[in-house]
């Protein structure tokens, strides 16, 4: 640990009650109301899969396509877990196949 | 409640193979960080949130402000606040336990609970309630396994955080699958790159974020006729 036993608390709790407020805050906006703004229920639906692609590539931020091994390695293993995803559908099948085979090509493939 | 449980439980297999396989790289990544099983089981048990969780282990590391730790988490888990609108009245008729339900509104518990009606005999409330407690157990069990095989196995984990990019495909091709307009989706890849372009891969988030917001509210009377166009159509099939 190279944070103290407080600043990890701290760090802790900071996440939990932001990450709390975020879910809550439909029920404590809306829950008397009754009616929710148009405009909230568009972006709650149109927003997933944004966020989504959003989180894919905030991921492979520090990916460099100009230096070696360009970003191949990501590019192969992504395209292995949508392939494995279209095909069986399985989640945990997709999920860690890709990390393991990721593994093996940033382990000893690409060195 | 006992029944609730046993019906819920085939529901949640799905989210329990993810978030077991999840939940246990983000142990080993936390125990990489120096942080034992009991700090995975209290991280998990009261933030609940897997992506975050994952990028919140390099705030381990030293060198972030709390106010910069306030900021990511504000805009990493800024879609949840969508999350609650899809459930505001089937939670509010859950009293108190409404703000659990709340609380525990992953990516993956909201996912499951659109898609899903209790059998029969079983009460709506109790099997939402029953989803909602099971996906965090195994997310939590996931984690401590993962902090505890972290102290016991030392082998090479470069890449194992590849888990989380993984995770995100896997929800993103489901997404795709099943919104009828893939403009959403194109248009948080899109926003994305440019904000990359732009911005650099340093400040990511915020500004992507805010592109992907100006663009969906920009194109919302396109997107939006889409949305009724294919609703419409899939009315006419039989």
């Amino acid at each position: 640990m190279i944070l103290s036993f407080g600043q990890s608390i701290l760090i802790i709790m900071v996440i939990a009650v932001i990450t709390f407020a975020l879910r809550a805050a439909p029920f404590i906006l809306f829950s008397r109301s009754g009616k929710t703004p148009k405009v909230i229920t568009y972006l709650g639906n149109v927003l997933p899969p944004a966020v989504m692609g959003m989180l894919i590539l905030y991921c492979l931020r520090n990916v460099s396509v100009v230096d070696s091994p360009h970003g191949l390695p990501e590019l192969i293993a992504v395209a292995t877990v949508v392939a494995l995803h279209l095909w069986r559908k399985n989640n945990l099948l997709s999920i860690l196949g890709g990390t393991i085979f990721y593994m093996v090509l940033v382990q000893f493939v690409f060195i | 409640m006992k029944q609730a449980i046993k019906a819920a439980f085939p529901a949640t297999i799905p989210v329990l193979l993810g978030y077991l396989s999840i939940g246990i790289a983000f142990g080993l990544l936390f125990e990489k960080a120096g942080y034992n099983f009991i700090w995975a089981f209290f991280m998990s048990f009261i933030i609940y949130a897997g992506a975050m969780q994952f990028i919140a282990v390099s705030f381990f590391y030293g060198g972030i402000g709390l106010v910069q730790i306030a900021i990511m988490t504000l805009v990493i888990n800024f879609r949840h606040i969508f999350y609650g609108l899809s459930f505001l009245d089937k939670f509010n008729e859950m009293g108190i336990k409404k703000w659990y339900m709340a609380f525990a509104l992953t990516d993956e518990t909201y996912s499951l609970l659109c898609g899903m009606d209790p059998p029969e005999g079983i009460a709506k409330k109790k099997f939402f309630l029953s989803v909602a407690m099971l996906d965090q157990s195994y997310w939590v069990l996931g984690s401590v396994i993962g902090s505890l095989a972290g102290s016991l196995i030392t082998f090479d984990t470069t890449g194992m955080d590849f888990a989380m990019t993984a995770l995100f495909t896997v929800i993103f091709i489901d997404q795709w699958k099943s919104y009828s307009t893939h403009i959403p989706a194109l248009t948080g890849l899109g926003c994305t790159l440019a904000a990359l372009l732009i911005f650099g891969h340093g400040n990511l988030v915020i500004p992507s974020m805010c592109l992907i917001v100006l663009a969906l509210m920009l194109g919302r009377k396109q997107i939006e006729k889409r949305i009724v166009e294919i609703s419409e159509k899939e009315d006419m099939i039989p």
